[in-house]
């Protein structure tokens, strides 16, 4: 495949396409896959009476009739058993996107499955299958080669499905955070375009400052997403710029509700890590919206970074936790507003990160770079759902299994 | 014909411009730097606006915002009770201070030159001494501002925090006990963040101008600007704090009325 060149400045007589949208609606039953593709796995519906591999998604075993299916993780493999190209759809989304290369892939955990399908397979190939979400949130099907082939994710129809940050113009909230150096860098290497990062109170020392300053095809611009007025200021100047946006902003304090006498700190959590976002969304979110077929460089994703304690409060940070909470419920509904602009709102979760606030914490701890890495990635997948690090994974698989139990696991220290 | 007043002589020459009014405050604005304390301890809060509505959907005719801050943030005045040592004075909290606290004689003590050559330059006993020698004694009841031109700093420069902490000018122990004790002087401002040293922290006791002052029922100013409009005598400085119950500062509109020469 050759590689994609940097997309042509605008044609300023010419009008941005407005986004449109893939089908959306889907069965109940089929919101499994979605789900899954949330996290970019594959998992297919299986009989958990006979063990038929299902697809398409349904409520019933075509083999044996039970309704007992759950979705699980299957072998991705599969045989390309033919391809063709689809020139004309009823749909505006496929015309607007057409030809579309689809194909039939028999997949060794058993199902045949209509999907779409990399340039780079060929009928009679081995191919692999990836989960993941489209433009209207929803999980659809690629086969991919098997082997990583050159400029593999420069495939037009694989970078609709993600949030691939090559060249693409980046704003990153909050310069102040450790995870930035370590994400300016992986960002670059993943071939990202201009990096713009917000410098809040350059009255005061900044350690990260001089080196992102010196870096090359990185821009520090005085922002604070506690102060409306300079993200306001911000949006105004480079809003029609930013493809993706991510949001490293975070005030954090150690200590529970009672562990305090006031709401000051609380204040500051809340303002930065719920209200901020918020503040974010509001100045930067339509100008995105307007931009989510903006050809090439169009604007994909808006980025969060979360604690897994979010979803399941860890009374240690109790306070920081319901900060999280509120940032998370935010998410969620930025998520079904963003939609129809064809932008995805992607949280990555961490257990404690390796920095001040967790220092006499056990390990293991979230490393930066590690913290750093989990984004790019989700990027590249275009996951709405990334857990970084083994411990964020575990409470996650907890919570799935039992909320409640994991709730006063936490509550008991035993977490 | 009424006879003339002292007000109302005063109320011609502000009309004429022969008493001019000067603004020694900043302007309120979320990017003024306000003191940074260890981070584990409460921050002051900074200046922040959110728009209510602006003529629009969320209000037709009318504009307005919500703010919030720190009663430390911006130009502002420290009340007794904002340190410990003056936690138990009567009237030590801004909505008991007598108004008549509010507007008084004040002079101004020029260290530019000593700020320029030291940006630590600590005001001592003798500074104060060589002062009186050229102007007099400094009166009772008055407001003391030490000039330093700080406040024309911008951006790091203003707070100058280094891995040891803030590097800006301020009141020796000394200095401040001849001023709060002998020369009972009503309070004591700067162009600074605060009415003590940067590296005020380390001095026996800490934060001396803080400690001597409040904890003799005086007041403090700071984020002063224009002081260099100032003669260093003559001038009347109207500082009225916000009526915040048991508040131990709020931000304010400083002015000085000075009279012209001629």
């Amino acid at each position: 495949m050759r590689a994609l060149p940097p997309p042509p400045k605008k044609n300023t007589q010419r009008r941005t396409k407005v986004p449109t949208l893939p089908p959306l609606m889907r069965s109940r039953a089929a919101l499994g896959l979605t789900a899954a593709a949330s996290r970019s796995e594959l998992r297919l519906q299986q009989c958990d009476d006979c063990g038929s591999v299902l697809y398409p998604p349904r409520d019933a075993c075509s083999s044996c009739l039970s309704v007992d299916l759950s979705w699980q993780a299957v072998s991705a493999l599969g045989t390309l058993l033919a391809q063709t190209n689809v020139h004309i759809s009823t749909n505006t989304y496929f015309r607007e996107r057409a030809p579309l290369r689809v194909a039939t892939v028999r997949m060794d955990a058993g199902p045949s499955i209509i999907c779409h399908v990399h340039a780079d397979c060929e009928a009679g190939a081995r191919v692999q299958m990836i989960n993941r979400l489209d433009k209207a949130g929803q999980g659809v099907l690629m086969a991919l080669p098997q082997k990583v082939t050159p400029n593999m994710d420069d495939d037009p129809q694989l970078r609709e499905l993600t949030a691939h940050p090559k060249h693409r113009r980046i704003l990153i909230s909050d310069g102040r955070a450790g995870v930035v150096p370590f994400l300016v860098e992986a960002l670059q290497e993943a071939g990202a375009g201009m990096i713009f990062v917000g410098l809040p109170e350059d009255w005061r020392p900044e350690p990260n400052g001089q080196a992102l300053r010196d870096r090359q095809g990185v821009t520090l611009l005085p922002m604070d997403v506690t102060d409306t007025s300079s993200i306001r200021r911000m949006a105004g100047e480079i809003g029609g710029k930013v493809d993706i946006l991510i949001n490293t902003a975070r005030f954090v304090r150690p200590g529970g509700i009672l562990d305090r006498r006031d709401t000051v700190f609380s204040s500051d959590e809340m303002e930065v890590n719920a209200m901020g976002m918020m503040r974010l969304a509001q100045s930067f979110g339509p100008a995105m919206m307007m931009r989510g077929a903006d050809g090439d460089g169009s604007a994909v994703a808006f980025v969060n970074l979360l604690s897994i304690h979010a979803i399941a409060n860890d009374p240690a940070f109790g306070s920081f936790n319901a900060s999280q909470a509120a940032a998370l419920s935010i998410s969620q509904s930025l998520r079904a507003e963003m939609r129809s602009g064809g932008i995805r709102v992607m949280n990555v979760y961490a257990g404690p990160t390796d920095d001040e606030w967790h220092q006499p914490l056990p390990s293991p701890k979230v490393a930066p770079q590690a913290l750093a890495r989990s984004i790019v990635q989700g990027l590249v997948d275009g996951s709405e759902d990334v857990f970084c690090g083994d411990f964020a994974k575990d409470i996650f698989e907890r919570w799935c299994r039992d909320a409640k139990v994991l709730e006063i696991e936490l509550g008991q220290g035993t977490g | 014909m009424m006879n003339a007043t002292v007000l109302s002589d005063m109320a011609v020459k502000l009309a004429s411009g022969a008493i001019r009014v000067v603004d020694l405050t900043h302007t309120l604005d979320p990017d003024f730097p306000v003191i940074v304390l260890p981070p584990e301890f409460g921050q002051c809060g900074r200046f922040r606006m959110e728009e209510i509505s602006a003529y629009d959907e969320r209000g037709p005719a009318w504009k307005w915002h919500n703010f919030t801050c720190c009663e430390h943030t911006g130009t502002h005045f420290d009340a007794p009770n904002h340190w410990i040592s003056g936690k138990d004075l009567p009237h030590s909290s801004v909505d008991e201070i007598d108004p008549a606290a509010f507007v008084g004689p004040v002079v101004v003590i020029d260290c530019v030159e000593e700020t320029r050559a030291d940006e630590d330059f600590i005001l001592t006993v003798d500074h104060v001494i060589a002062w009186e020698a050229l102007h007099g004694a400094i009166p009772a009841d008055s407001w003391v501002l030490l000039r330093t031109d700080w406040s024309k700093r911008r951006g790091a420069a203003y707070l100058n925090m280094r891995d040891d902490g803030a590097h800006s000018p301020g009141p020796g122990v000394e200095a401040v006990q001849l001023l709060v004790n002998e020369r009972n002087i009503r309070g004591f401002g700067t162009e600074t963040i605060g009415t003590d040293a940067g590296q005020a922290s380390d001095f026996i006791p800490p934060y001396p101008a803080h400690y001597f002052l409040h904890g003799a029922g005086k007041y403090g100013l700071q984020c002063l600007n224009n002081l260099d409009q100032l003669p260093a005598t003559g001038a009347i400085l109207m500082a009225a704090p916000l009526k915040i119950r048991n508040g131990t500062g709020s931000p304010l509109r400083v002015l000085a009325l000075v009279e012209e020469n001629g």
